[in-house]
């Protein structure tokens, strides 16, 4: 089974975001940077399979700058054999990231291509589908169970107030959601073996941007508070004030 | 003249609301570059009765193609029906709603189509006779301003941040989709698993009460969905990472950075402290409401209505109170 596992560096979820004088980007000063989480669970899915299979390679493949080579190796530390870097700058909108990807992914054997459901720094969501798409291969977004019954796939995919039970053939693109599984802490040994699993690089350039980013801004200020009061004495004044000031019950 | 495509989702033959808030974002763009709109409906057969209502929010055509084989979401016949109905009608824009079915769909177009796409848009303005988008970045940490450099110009839209506005067109009959063939499906939806509330999610509600460690079990959920219960049927329920990660609730139901991000009317947020992962899921949120025993939790600079106190002492008098005034008004 040939599994490939694409994943992206991204800042922390607990970090502050600077805005850069320019408008154009963040400040990366001070900024801890991490394997996106919900790559994890596309990372732990994947393994989960291979050790399933007793066989085959899983690949991480990233898109990134230098930087982007201590994600690879966490993924490799995970448990994946090999990894590639497809060194470049990553499209503002999913698209150019896509092309990129695809392109790499065309000639090569694939059963399963894993993506995390969305990148939590341009928070797009869109590169497991347009992958899909441009490779023509069936795609399951959202996905927070996977299985294979009798030779045939199963995705369960989270939609508003419920989920949908997709089957689905291979090869496919799997995007994953947290809750597929619980994703393992690299292991010491594992973090070793890393160092001398082989990591590839590819030079590839920047993709392109269909969507131009003009600039960034913080978000807007909330006004502050307009009521705070103490313990259940002041349920009734806030009642009141939601029903006539904020005019919301 | 020119054409500004909104994408209308259905759920067993009936629009959504978000299909009514793609409608009315769609009209407000079209009315700034002097174009039509075109509401491009699927579903199963009978869904054609679905065009009053798009006309009604300011749709000028309203596209239908109704068959038992669009009666569920399917990646590619909707893509491969939709990329042919955009190449016949060549839109400048086409706005989709950022939901479930929308950010499966609209990268596939926009793939098919090699153009780009903006996400979760909460904002769409024209300036200079080009589109112009403002998108929340770093799970609205940042809001990022957007062009576009391809044609059409695709967008999906937030849930709830499109209020619908009536704006009736006159009306011409609904026309069938250009080639509603279907083209076999790889991926088929073949059961659906219905939760308990229904299909009102967190990410759409008008309404939302999300509890956090400060309920201290599972146990005590009954409170907040009694809560719930007492703020009627708009409302729903939301959940901190932290009472996700400890299994109190199911990750459907988390708001913040790797969970939903949400812009209701107004926010219940209850025992929740307001870490920064958590903030970036419901500050946009119009009224926040917080319960807290803290009163230097980082929430409170947030809220605009905070009840600093116990909250098992605060939620049952809340809840009563809303109870009864929800009674007399009805």
């Amino acid at each position: 089974m040939n599994i490939t596992v694409c994943v992206r560096r991204v800042p922390d979820t607990e970090t502050r975001i600077k805005i850069a004088p320019d408008g154009k980007g963040i400040d990366p000063t001070g900024v801890k940077f991490v394997l996106n989480p919900y790559d994890e669970f596309a990372v732990e899915e994947a393994l989960r399979l291979k050790e399933q299979a007793g066989q085959g390679t899983l690949t991480a493949v990233t898109l990134g700058g230098e930087a982007a080579k201590e994600t690879l190796r966490t993924v490799l530390a995970m448990g994946a054999d090999q990894a590639v870097l497809l060194k470049g700058e990553p499209s503002f909108d999913g698209l150019g990231t896509a092309e990129i990807l695809a392109e790499y992914l065309k000639d090569r054997p694939l059963d399963l291509v894993f993506f995390g459901k969305q990148a939590i720094d341009d928070d797009n969501m869109q590169v497991p589908a347009m992958v899909a798409e441009l490779l023509e291969l069936p795609c399951v977004t959202v996905v927070v169970e996977l299985q294979r019954k009798d030779g045939v796939w199963h995705a369960k995919r989270e939609v508003e107030g419920g989920h949908e039970i997709v089957e689905f053939t291979t090869p496919a693109v799997i995007a994953a959601q947290k809750g597929l599984n619980e994703p393992r802490y690299p292991s010491l040994k594992g973090i070793m073996a890393a160092k001398k699993k082989p990591l590839e690089e590819v030079e590839v350039g920047t993709a392109e941007s269909r969507v131009v980013l003009e600039r960034l801004t913080p978000p807007p200020e909330r006004k502050g508070p307009v009521f705070i009061g103490e313990g259940p004495e002041a349920v009734s004044e806030l009642v009141r004030r939601l029903r006539e000031e904020a005019k919301v019950l | 003249m020119a054409t500004v495509l909104a994408f209308a989702e259905t759920r067993g033959g009936r629009l959504r609301t978000v299909a009514l808030e793609a409608a009315t974002a769609a009209r407000g763009v079209a009315d700034a570059l002097g174009a039509d709109v075109a509401a491009c409906v699927f579903g199963p057969p009978g869904v054609e009765k679905e065009a009053e209502a798009l006309r009604r929010h300011g749709a000028d055509v309203v596209v239908c193609a109704a068959g038992e084989s669009f009666a569920r979401y399917s990646p590619e016949p909707f893509t491969h029906l939709l990329a042919e109905e955009m190449a016949r009608r060549d839109p400048l824009v086409a706005v989709f709603p950022a939901s479930a079915l929308g950010k499966d769909l609209a990268p596939r177009v926009a793939a098919r189509l090699r153009v780009g796409l903006a996400s979760e848009v909460t904002e769409l303005r024209v300036e200079g006779g080009a589109l112009i988008a403002v998108r929340p970045v770093y799970a609205g940490k940042a809001f990022a301003s957007v062009r576009f450099a391809s044609r059409p110009a695709l967008v999906s839209i937030r849930p709830n941040v499109f209020q619908p506005r009536e704006n009736p067109r006159s009306g011409t009959p609904a026309e069938a989709a250009a080639n509603p063939v279907t083209i076999s499906a790889r991926t088929r939806v073949v059961a659906f698993e219905e939760e308990q509330r229904g299909e009102l999610d967190v990410a759409e509600a008008p309404i939302v009460v999300s509890g956090g460690r400060g309920m201290k079990g599972p146990e005590h959920w009954q409170l907040l969905e009694a809560l719930v219960e007492a703020l009627g049927p708009r409302a729903s329920l939301g959940a901190s990472r932290a009472v996700v990660d400890a299994g109190w609730r199911p990750h459907a139901e988390q708001v913040g950075q790797t969970g939903k991000v949400v812009s209701p009317e107004v926010y219940f947020a209850i025992g929740i402290s307001g870490a920064i992962q958590h903030q970036a899921g419901m500050r946009t949120a119009k009224v926040i409401v917080a319960v807290n025993k803290d009163p230097e939790a980082p929430i409170f600079k947030l809220v605009d209505y905070g009840i600093v106190g116990d909250l098992f002492e605060v939620l049952p008098k809340l809840t009563e109170e809303i109870r009864k005034l929800r009674a007399s008004a009805s």
